[in-house]
């Protein structure tokens, strides 16, 4: 399914990553969303408020982040494609609908601009704090797909990619932006709708009285039906069974959180996305994501100058984490260095698939800025030891 | 003659799930009794059940939409109502009843029903309140009125009970009314006539909880709770919101209290934007592509 032209601003624009993925979100069929105010983020849901009534769509702002996180579902199982957009402490508030997203297999994006925390921390200025959040906050077992862009280029074509896998796969999508990437202003090219492709829904295939809702065929994946079209769906946060329906037992347990687990895990390969360059002959590979890619671009070059053999692994998904790549590397590098504005937060699963196999050198960064060259630099230079 | 033969069809079967009975709630809970209300109101509509959706949170009273025929959606602790005005919003031919608890809806969820009542939004609202948090076994609620015991105010609670209605009245809904769980036919009419009202609207249903609130309050069982409705409550149609308050013991003023005409969101929504509001149709591949106007 092709992209509807009047939704899509093709050409080419200098517009900052926000606006970026406003007009992706459109691009990708999203009219519909709720969100509530929060710095770095607004410019999204402001310029989508302006956007989506020429497309027959709207923006709610919401009394809270709880509110919004669950109004985008309203929205989805009412037949449309929704998002909704924060930054740290609306992000926190998002959580528990994250986990009824995930258990209800509802499609939708989640947008966090992540900027400096704990708590109100540093409203204006980027972290990548919110990464193990993206992965854990909400309570229980679930998993979902967390992309980071590191353009406003990445922040429109990303923000579709958001929506199809969201649909593709029925879970929660994570965008994580950061402060950086938000708020800055590149050209950012829109290609017509027709050559860009939307995942469509998957929409029941049976009528009402054959349909199981969360009957889920060969890729694990169940159709989804939408209110007011005759299937009297029953959609509940508890664990259920195929009908939907409450199923309150460890057998059940195991084969709904099983499936939800499965349905990820066995598309690892597709889900594995990033950017390589450098690797064969690398001794040390600089693995980053997001706006701290960009900085380690600086120190991969520097690096370079000085002889050294480094590569450079951008990942584009984080969530689900390359694993099977990671452990194939760590087996032919020195040392794998990983700088991001944390404290050490991916570099925890960079470190388990490594497996000891080779050194594993964070570069954590409390955010507020992003890392020096000479930071990633040096880590670089130790690796290659 | 054969057991089938003699089964007489009740034509509220045909709105509850035959294969969720028995339903989870005890002897005795006047939930079931408010379902039943609520069901004769539906029936008696000329609604479409197919575009139909019910919306609940978490609790006892939450249960409801699971066990009613429509489109049930069993949502959080608190956040039926923000559910709900996204799935009214997303396809507004659909008639959006959200069903929930006194804990629910005024706790945990009070900001959201405030902001719904503020808006308008065009979603009917019924609340089963049996002044407890029944669920979880009885624990205070904001509406547990202030002597009353309960497992987490074993010397009464600190605090003054809410008035929901006066609170949604307040803040702008456009029907508010109160029965408790013996006035059935008032509740039915009442209900009948909020499901074809457009906007915000809220109905209170004060409910027996015999396993928790009577039991705990020595109030004695379900048609103990009967008796004491009937005893002590006093119709006032058109009532004062703020003359409505439930003291402990007092007088339970019930009846519809407000009913007044105001645009709701999406009306609205639409009368502002006038030109700059593009109708979409949902399925854009069907439709012959017009092009784009403005910039997009
Ligand atoms: C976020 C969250 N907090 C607490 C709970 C636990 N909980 C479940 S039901 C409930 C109270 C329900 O009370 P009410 O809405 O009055 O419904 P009732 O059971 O009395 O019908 C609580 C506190 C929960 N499910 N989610
Ligand atoms: S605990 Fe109370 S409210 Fe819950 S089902 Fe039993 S009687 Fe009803
Ligand atoms: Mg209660």
């Amino acid at each position: 399914m092709k992209a509807d032209q009047r939704c899509v601003m093709t050409g080419t624009h200098f517009i900052n990553g926000d606006a970026a993925c406003c007009e992706g979100a459109l691009s990708a069929g999203a009219r519909f969303a709720a969100g509530y105010p929060i710095t770095p983020s607004t410019e999204i849901v402001e310029r989508f408020a302006a956007r989506a009534p020429q497309v027959g769509g709207l923006f709610i702002q919401m009394e809270d982040e709880l509110a919004s996180s669950i109004a985008i579902q309203g929205m989805v199982w009412g037949g449309q494609k929704s998002f909704t957009v924060t930054s740290g402490p609306g992000y926190s508030l998002m959580m528990e609908h994250i986990g009824l997203a995930a258990i209800s297999e509802t499609p939708c994006v989640f947008v966090d601009v992540q900027r400096g925390g704990p708590s109100t921390g540093l409203p204006t200025l980027p972290a990548q704090g919110d990464m193990m959040q993206a992965r854990f906050g909400s309570h229980g077992d679930y998993v979902t797909i967390a992309i980071c862009p590191n353009s406003p280029q990445e922040c429109y074509d990303l923000t579709v990619k958001c929506f199809n896998l969201a649909e593709k796969f029925r879970v929660p999508v994570m965008f994580m932006m950061d402060e950086c990437v938000g708020h800055m202003t590149e050209k950012v090219v829109i290609p017509p709708a027709e050559e860009i492709d939307l995942y469509p829904r998957r929409h029941a295939s049976k009528p009402p009285g054959e349909f199981q809702l969360f009957e889920a065929g060969e890729e694990l994946v169940p159709e989804m039906a939408h209110a007011g079209e005759g299937y009297k769906l029953y959609v509940t946060g508890l664990t259920h069974d195929k009908r939907g329906y409450p199923a309150l037992n460890p057998a059940a347990q195991r084969e709904l959180v099983g499936r939800l687990f499965e349905k990820i895990r066995r598309a690892q390969d597709e889900l594995t996305m990033v950017e390589a360059e450098g690797l064969e002959d690398a001794d040390v590979v600089v693995v980053s994501y997001g706006i701290t890619s960009r900085v380690a671009q600086k120190a991969i070059q520097a690096a370079r100058d000085k002889g050294l053999k480094v590569g450079k692994l951008r990942l584009i998904c984080v969530w689900p984490f390359p694993e099977k790549l990671i452990r194939e590397l760590a087996g032919k590098v020195k040392a794998l260095v990983m700088p991001e504005l944390n404290m050490g937060q991916v570099v925890l699963e960079l470190e388990r698939c490594a497996g000891g196999q080779c050194k594993v050198i964070g570069v954590p960064h409390p955010g507020g800025t992003v890392h020096k060259p000479v930071e990633i630099l040096e880590a670089i230079e130790r690796g290659a030891r | 003659m054969s057991t089938t033969e003699l089964h007489v069809h009740n034509p509220v079967e045909d709105l509850l799930r035959q294969d969720r009975v028995p339903t989870i709630w005890c002897p005795g809970c006047g939930i079931g009794t408010t379902v039943n209300s609520f069901a004769h109101a539906l029936l008696g509509q000329q609604i479409n059940l197919q575009k139909t959706a019910i919306v609940s949170g978490i609790g006892c009273s939450g249960r409801v939409s699971g066990y009613m025929n429509l489109d049930s959606f069993h949502t959080t602790h608190g956040r039926a109502i923000p559910f709900a005005t996204g799935l009214k919003l997303a396809n507004p031919e659909l008639t959006v009843i959200v069903y929930s608890g006194d804990g629910d809806l005024t706790s945990i969820g009070g900001n959201h029903l405030i902001h719904a009542a503020r808006r308008n939004m065009d979603i009917m609202v019924v609340c089963v309140n049996n002044m407890i948090y029944a669920m979880t076994g009885g624990q205070a609620a904001a509406t547990t009125p202030g002597a009353s015991n309960s497992t987490t105010t074993p010397y009464g609670a600190f605090e003054p009970e809410l008035n929901m209605a006066q609170l949604v009245d307040a803040a702008g809904a456009c029907f508010v009314a109160r029965w408790t769980a013996f006035h059935v036919m008032q509740l039915e009419r009442t209900m009948a006539k909020a499901l074809k009202k457009k906007g915000f609207r809220f109905i209170e249903i004060l409910s027996p909880c015999p396993t928790y609130y009577q039991r705990k309050n020595n109030m004695g069982d379900a048609l103990a709770a009967m008796v004491d409705y009937k005893k002590r409550s006093k119709i006032k149609n058109g009532c004062p919101t703020w003359e409505t308050a439930l003291e402990p013991g007092g007088e339970i003023v019930v009846g519809e209290f407000v009913d007044r005409e105001r645009e709701d969101y999406l009306t609205r929504m639409r009368r502002q934007l006038g030109s700059h509001y593009s109708e979409f149709p949902p399925q854009p591949e069907e439709q012959e592509s017009e092009g784009c106007e403005k910039e997009c």
